[in-house]
């Protein structure tokens, strides 16, 4: 968090302009609405990161599945009939049905998540590819550009996408026992089985709920392009939602989890591209800024660092 | 005397029958498959894949992970192109630098993950972005390396073998040597079975841990020179993703992710096999590139659950015994 309002401050100090929003043609426009627009796929597949790794997993496969998601949504818009709504039921599904298989891996085999995962990022990935016969597919279709570069109430779509899946999201763990669930399976497996949490199904459903963020993630790419690229789409993004997940406070042990925390750390990963790129840095840079970035925050999250500042401080 | 398979080696040896018949059904299938030339090219065109997994099997076995290891392979090489081609320095000074580099970067690495108690997985995930970033920063283009040591190791065979393709096979023995017969590698297996316990035998985990990542570093930074042997070039964003064949290499080779089981070799037939996939799509020529990738899935697949039935088989004995 103090991360964020540090590049916040930074940015108000030094970047001109950064925090103007403009109102053009009914749209709000400004850096920082790039900013959440642009971070749209980050935050809803850290979304659904957050929930598997709380249970002690890492799902790697979400980039491979949003290739997945483009893939589908284009073939169904190009070359069949079917409408709008049919496109984006079948295309979630096929999303959902994959992060189940992951979870089935996990839950039920009880592979290892990196492991379990790394099958479908692998696989997945060719799997577009050959649904799109290795082309870019590009298509022309109103309703589907809509969704990745539309307005509503003067906010893009995507903004509103965000919001309401993460209202969704806290809803099922908040308001339901499921948080309580997730947290516990993560914190002790052995004990939550014993404590009667029919621990499979949790997992299960972890995996498939990141299954279905990544295809909303993978739709809003697809469509903010207007194509289907199965090599590129979601290509590293895997690992800038694991970062977003571990910046926003969510041990990588599994356990307590915060979806604001990770909300806030996918921004601070845009947030920080996008400072980078305003203030002119060259773009060759920007991979080795986000390594020490995200190197310092882990390491000031690490108990053995704590420790030795204490026994410094106390000695 | 009776043959009796140990557990740790019936998924070496599913991976040998795998790598068998592969070669057999694409020998029995194409004219020429069964060939030298396919074999030696198989060995040279897998070389620096097979250096990155090799160190990868070591991290492995201990239990941890390296994805550093493909970003490594492009800074190396561009950090070789620049200084042999910008800097004017002899090719064999560059390269002593780079592989110090890969060596120092591996063991910083090591160092985070053992003294901060940080997941390998988030430290070497950094590691990956920095490697690729300072890549990038030397330089964006590919750079021509044009220097006669060049052309000399190009040229060079023994035996119809290209230089690269030996330094894969002696750099594999020394690794069978370190993992089997050296102190160093009886650490490494005894980390990767149980840490704690490893800690309490006195054995040295802390300088182990350390070194175990400097060898993936130097394996990786090895893999990038070998990169420029191959190209004649350096490229900042060579070995994108090489990291996934390197541990789907390693576990296809019979080597458990949790640490403690598995051999060097088996990582040798592991990088044949992807080799071999690769190869049969060049003689089928109509098959596309991805289907590359969804066969790997689909052997890490049938792996990964081989290793599962056998851990559960040898639970349900050990249960039963008593």
């Amino acid at each position: 968090m103090a991360a964020l309002l540090a590049l916040l401050l930074f940015n108000l100090a030094f970047t001109p302009g950064f925090f103007r929003l403009e109102f053009k043609d009914g749209h709000l426009y400004g850096s920082l609405i790039d900013v959440v627009n642009r971070a749209a796929p980050v935050l809803l597949v850290s979304l659904g990161m957050t929930l598997v790794i709380a249970t002690g997993g890492v799902d790697l496969s979400v980039g491979a599945v949003m290739a997945i998601a483009g893939s589908v949504a284009a073939l169904l818009l190009t070359r069949s009939e079917a409408s709008l709504a049919m496109v984006f039921l079948v295309t979630l599904g096929f999303c959902g049905l994959a992060g189940a298989w992951n979870g089935l891996l996990v839950a039920l085999f009880r592979i290892q998540p990196i492991v379990a995962t790394l099958i479908l990022m692998v696989a997945g990935r060719g799997i577009a590819q050959l649904l799109t016969g290795g082309q870019i597919i590009t298509v022309e279709h109103e309703g589907f550009s809509y969704l990745g570069n539309g307005y509503l109430l003067g906010l893009p779509l995507t903004v509103t996408i965000v919001v309401l899946v993460f209202v969704v999201a806290a809803a099922l763990t908040r308001l339901t026992a499921m948080g309580l669930f997730i947290e516990s399976v993560g914190d002790n497996e052995t004990a939550s089985r014993y404590a009667g949490i029919n621990v499979p199904a949790v997992k299960l459903l972890a995996y498939a709920f990141c299954g279905l963020c990544s295809g909303v993630a993978g739709l809003i790419v697809a469509s903010d392009i207007k194509a289907a690229d199965a090599n590129n789409a979601g290509l590293y993004l895997e690992l800038d939602a694991i970062f977003a997940v571990v910046i926003g406070g969510t041990l990588l042990t599994g356990g307590r989890f915060s979806l604001c925390g990770s909300m806030v750390g996918a921004l601070i990963i845009q947030a920080l591209t996008t400072t980078i790129l305003t203030r002119g840095v060259p773009v060759e840079y920007t991979l080795v800024v986000k390594a020490i970035v995200v190197l310092s925050v882990c390491l000031l999250q690490s108990e053995a660092l704590r420790h030795l500042l204490q026994r410094r401080a106390a000695g | 005397m009776k043959l009796r398979l140990d557990r740790t080696q019936v998924p070496l040896l599913a991976t040998l029958v795998v790598f068998v018949l592969l070669y057999l059904a694409a020998a029995l299938r194409y004219e020429n498959f069964f060939s030298w030339t396919v074999f030696v090219n198989l060995l040279r065109d897998n070389a620096f894949l097979g250096l990155t997994a090799i160190g990868m099997t070591f991290v492995i076995l201990s239990g941890g992970i390296d994805l550093s290891v493909g970003a490594m392979v492009g800074f190396t090489s561009i950090l070789v192109a620049q200084l042999a081609q910008a800097h004017a320095i002899h090719p064999a000074l560059a390269i002593g630098t780079a592989l110090a580099a890969g060596v120092a970067f591996g063991a910083g690495m090591g160092a985070v993950i053992q003294y901060f108690a940080l997941p390998p997985f988030l430290v070497t995930l950094a590691g990956m972005f920095l490697a690729r970033g300072l890549g990038f920063v030397i330089s964006l283009e590919t750079l021509t390396i044009a220097h006669s040591m060049y052309g000399l190791i190009g040229d060079f065979s023994y035996h119809f073998f290209p230089a690269t393709a030996l330094l894969f096979l002696g750099a594999l023995l020394v690794a069978v040597y370190l993992a089997h017969y050296t102190p160093f590698g009886r650490t490494v297996y005894a980390i990767g079975g149980h840490e704690p316990s490893a800690l309490l035998l006195g054995l040295p985990v802390a300088r182990t841990k350390v070194l175990i990542y400097a060898l993936s570093g130097f394996c990786s930074s090895l893999a990038g020179v070998v990169y420029t042997f191959y190209t004649s070039s350096g490229n900042a964003s060579a070995g994108t993703m090489l990291e996934l064949d390197a541990i789907a290499a390693v576990v296809i080779g019979g080597t458990l992710l949790s640490g403690g089981v598995g051999y060097v070799f088996g990582t040798f037939i592991g990088v044949l096999i992807l080799g071999v996939i690769q190869t049969i799509l060049v003689f089928e020529g109509t098959l596309s590139s991805w289907w590359t990738k969804i066969v790997i899935g689909l052997l890490l697949l049938a792996f990964i659950l081989l290793q599962r039935l056998l851990q559960a088989r040898a639970h349900w004995i050990s249960k039963n015994r008593r």
